[in-house]
């Protein structure tokens, strides 16, 4: 109970700084206290294994890419962090937009009741093998009923493997016109 | 669950809510992506709720499965970035216009 509240306002307060913040950096180091208690409302919703995943994969590959990508942008000689963001003029647009968003999902919402069922089945502790939400329980749904998707998921990584080795790879695709890679950058000897 | 969903629902509507504004209102396609990631983990959120007030794995499975899409969508987007920051140095997404009409 306390515990949703405060994680609540947590990912709140912090959801916000990502969006408000000036520079990319201090948003990643948002977005990971997000992650991190989304992570931990998981693990209050019974999603033990989705927990784990969130912090895996998200604040351990996700994050990881961002941060890479930040600092291999900045190393240019204008900082990348410094960029003029047309905040206040569109700002207006993007509340309003926003709004009637929530407004469409909150209507949604409320027309659909939720009915919680309790079953004494589900109440299990944790650790218990087979309770809802556990890796047995989730491995087996994954494997046997949804195994398709699944494979299509696999699938779907190894496009996004390719692809970002063709994208950002040193050459780039045919016809993909782009200047040849710079081969005048001074790099500075690793052993001297 | 002593909370009742509806509140996670809340909770999950708010934090769409303030990802939708980030993207639209930052220029910055870093924090861009970054809210994007916001708006996945709050589907996620609803998604693990419901499945939790239903006590159904369906909702496990689909939010894994956005996790993974989300994943791979990182890795293309932080790519195109990275080529389009490589040819020409832009910090705001409006400046990249060369399919503008």
């Amino acid at each position: 109970m306390i515990a949703f509240w405060v994680l609540s306002l947590l990912m709140i307060a912090s959801a916000v700084f990502v969006v408000t913040a000036r520079q990319p950096v201090h948003s990643v180091v948002g977005l990971l206290v997000n992650f991190i208690a989304l992570a931990a409302m998981y693990l209050t919703l019974q999603a033990e294994f989705l927990a784990v995943m969130q912090i895996v994969v998200y604040s351990g590959a996700i994050l990881i890419l961002f941060v890479f990508v930040i600092a291999l942008l900045s190393s240019g000689t204008k900082p990348f962090a410094v960029g003029p963001d047309r905040a206040p003029r569109i700002l207006i647009p993007a509340v309003v937009t926003a709004v009637l968003t929530l407004a469409g999902i909150t209507v949604t919402a409320l027309h659909t009741p939720v009915t919680v069922i309790r079953t004494t089945a589900t109440n299990g502790t944790t650790g218990d093998a087979n309770a809802f939400g556990s890796v047995a329980n989730f491995g087996a749904a994954l494997f046997t009923t949804y195994l398709l998707p699944f494979e299509i998921t696999a699938f779907i990584l190894m496009v996004a493997v390719i692809g970002v080795v063709l994208i950002a790879g040193d050459e780039g695709p045919a016809g993909f016109s782009r200047r040849k890679p710079k081969r005048n950058i001074q790099r500075e000897p690793i052993l001297k | 669950m002593s909370v009742a969903p509806e509140n996670y629902v809340a909770l999950s509507a708010v934090l769409f809510f303030i990802g939708v504004v980030g993207v639209i209102a930052r220029r910055n396609p870093l924090i861009m992506l970054m809210s994007i990631e916001l708006l996945f983990n709050a589907s996620n959120l609803a998604l693990v709720t419901y499945a939790r007030a239903w006590v159904d794995n369906v909702g496990h499975i689909f939010a894994f499965l956005v996790i993974t899409v989300a994943a791979a969508e990182a890795a293309i987007a932080l790519a195109i970035v990275v080529v389009t920051f490589r040819s020409r140095h832009f910090v705001d997404v409006d400046e990249v216009s060369a399919l503008k009409g």
